[in-house]
């Protein structure tokens, strides 16, 4: 028994050197490079600042007519929206395809997942935006981003719905409730553990998305976060502490999104993913 | 009860139209415009001349082949080390739930973040992989500046990034396999790595196909990255499909881009799909 103990105790010291050598220094030294000076930072090592210069983040705000509250102004109403059409559309898609087993709801169900797979196709769907007269608009990428992400949130919402005795809807029947009345009042409410799910894994997709918002949302007054990013590298290719302040205020809104909700992100994902 | 009524087809409304506005209709048609010379105004039929270009032009053809290596090691790599973090991790360990979070952190952050950390590790001159290398008598490697290296450099924070979430699956496939079998081994005189293979290795195959198939369709579609990281070069060393698609809109020939979307679509077509349906037989076989 003895020696199994110490086999566990040198397995943790191993893993948990390996995890900080392999998976903690990257964020170390985005840190640490983003209070240098740039002479410093520009050396690319570990070490700690000489002195901590915390007016980088200030520099890097006020860069390009404060460029990145306006990104991050833009990046928060493409999430925000994104997500709350999410959850209206795909909870109702979830429910009857789970529910309503017959030809048309397999097609969409076929048609839906075979979006799991392929890539979109950019240049067509700049096309399919212009035609409609509203490429470069806020209300596209958001319509863009529900499309994309509705194959995933529909299969997570389907799951969930399997997992939902139907006898609460056959009382509902029974007591006359309408269908909508049925859905918003009985199915949507047991959907919660779900909808946290879905909200978590599509903010985090959504707000880190970069090829979509350089297809089909250039411009500068349109920048996102990850666009601003992407040109500051251009920007800031020889003060390298600019670009690591610049890394670190994007990565923080989601280390803290991550510190609150860690155990329901890591289910969540392993749920859709697993699903899938 | 009625079912037909209660559980109307209007429900189903909002999600297709969107869907299929958005998304199915651009597929359809990049599957004509990828036929033609065009812009977002006019367009001309040219037979298969955008495909018969991308395969013959070496610039365009490297990204066919540069993805399905891209698509094959990056899945690779992460099913195997996936399952050896998983296995560790849900091993007796105490600070399992710990390494387990750091593990998982990178799936968070932005592409574009990892990719500039990364480009600055690698740095040839100063960055800190060369310095620690040279402890060992490794000398300067140029990770994204070599012809030859570039494409597996990428590959390598491809599986970093990862890692996350195969292993995070792997868990959840792990932890569901039923104790008895273990204690049954166990009784059997079993030792570590006897239950590991017999058991732990077959028994997690849903994990692991599931694994399989998000990677391998997560490579072939990847392009921050590698934007990030190299913009595809030295040259088209590190060019992909998907970031062939960006040079080619970029250049203005739309036809050849829409060209290289439907190439994406024709290898996963005849890739993944069959491979999905092949791993999932011997699932339930």
């Amino acid at each position: 028994m003895k020696k199994k103990k110490t086999t566990i105790i040198v397995g943790d010291i191993i893993g948990c050197a390996a995890a900080l050598i392999i998976f903690v220094i990257p964020f170390l030294f985005m840190l640490m490079n983003s209070l240098k000076d740039r002479k410093e930072a520009n050396q690319l090592n570990l070490s700690l600042p000489d002195n901590f210069l915390w007016s980088n983040y200030l520099e890097v705000i006020q860069t390009g007519n404060y460029q990145i509250l306006t990104a991050f102004k833009n990046s928060g109403l493409i999430t925000i929206g994104s997500v709350v059409v999410l959850i209206v559309t795909a909870s109702m898609a979830g429910y009857i395809i789970q529910r309503r087993r017959d030809k048309v709801t397999g097609i969409v169900s076929v048609l839906i997942m075979v979006g799991l797979m392929i890539p979109p196709a950019i240049l067509p769907t700049i096309w399919v935006l212009q035609k409609l007269h509203i490429y470069k608009s806020m209300f596209s990428i958001i319509m863009l981003e529900v499309a994309l992400n509705t194959p995933f949130t529909v299969m997570l919402y389907r799951g969930f719905m399997s997992t939902i005795p139907i006898e609460l809807e056959e009382a509902g029947y029974i007591d006359g409730c309408s269908k909508i009345n049925m859905f918003t009042s009985i199915v949507f409410p047991l959907l919660k553990p779900v909808t946290a799910t879905v909200i978590i894994l599509n903010a985090v997709n959504i707000f880190n998305d970069f090829s979509n918002p350089l297809y089909f949302f250039p411009g500068k007054a349109n920048s996102t976060v990850q666009l601003t990013l992407y040109n500051f590298m251009g920007q800031f290719s020889s003060s390298y502490n600019l670009l690591f302040a610049d890394v670190i205020i994007i990565v923080v809104p989601m280390l803290i999104l991550f510190l609150i909700f860690n155990k329901r992100i890591v289910d969540g994902m392993v749920a859709g993913a697993v699903k899938g | 009860m009625d079912k037909k009524k209660i559980y109307s087809l209007w429900f189903l409304v909002p999600a297709t139209t969107i869907f299929a506005v958005f998304f199915i209709i651009p597929t359809l048609a990049s599957l004509y415009f990828s036929l033609t010379v065009w812009n977002f105004d006019s367009s001309k039929f040219c037979g298969l001349d955008n495909f018969k270009m991308f395969f013959s032009e070496n610039s365009l053809n490297i990204g066919i082949k540069n993805t399905l290596i891209y698509a094959v090691l990056t899945s690779g790599l992460k099913v195997i080390l996936a399952f050896l973090i998983a296995v560790f991790l849900t091993s007796a360990i105490k600070t399992k739930h710990i390494i387990r979070s750091v593990v998982f952190f990178p799936n968070l952050i932005s592409t574009i973040a990892i990719g500039i950390t990364f480009a600055a590790l690698l740095h040839p001159t100063k960055g800190i992989i060369n310095s620690f290398l040279s402890i060992f008598g490794v000398g300067r490697i140029d990770w994204l500046g070599n012809v030859d290296i570039a494409l597996f450099s990428i590959i390598g924070v491809d599986v970093w990034k990862g890692l996350s979430i195969a292993t995070v699956i792997y868990i959840a496939g792990i932890q569901s396999i039923d104790k008895g079998y273990y204690e049954a081994a166990a009784i059997d005189g079993a030792n570590g790595l006897n239950k590991l293979l017999h058991i732990t290795l077959p028994l997690s195959r849903p994990s692991r196909n599931s694994v399989i198939i998000l990677s391998f369709i997560g490579g072939i579609r990847s392009f921050d990255l590698i934007w990030a990281m190299t913009g595809g070069g030295p040259g088209f060393a590190t060019d992909v499909l998907a970031s062939i698609v960006y040079k080619q809109y970029a250049a203005g020939y739309y036809g050849l881009s829409t060209a290289g979307n439907v190439i994406m679509l024709v290898l996963i077509a005849i890739l993944a799909f069959p491979l999905q349906k092949y791993l999932y037989s011997k699932e339930t076989a």
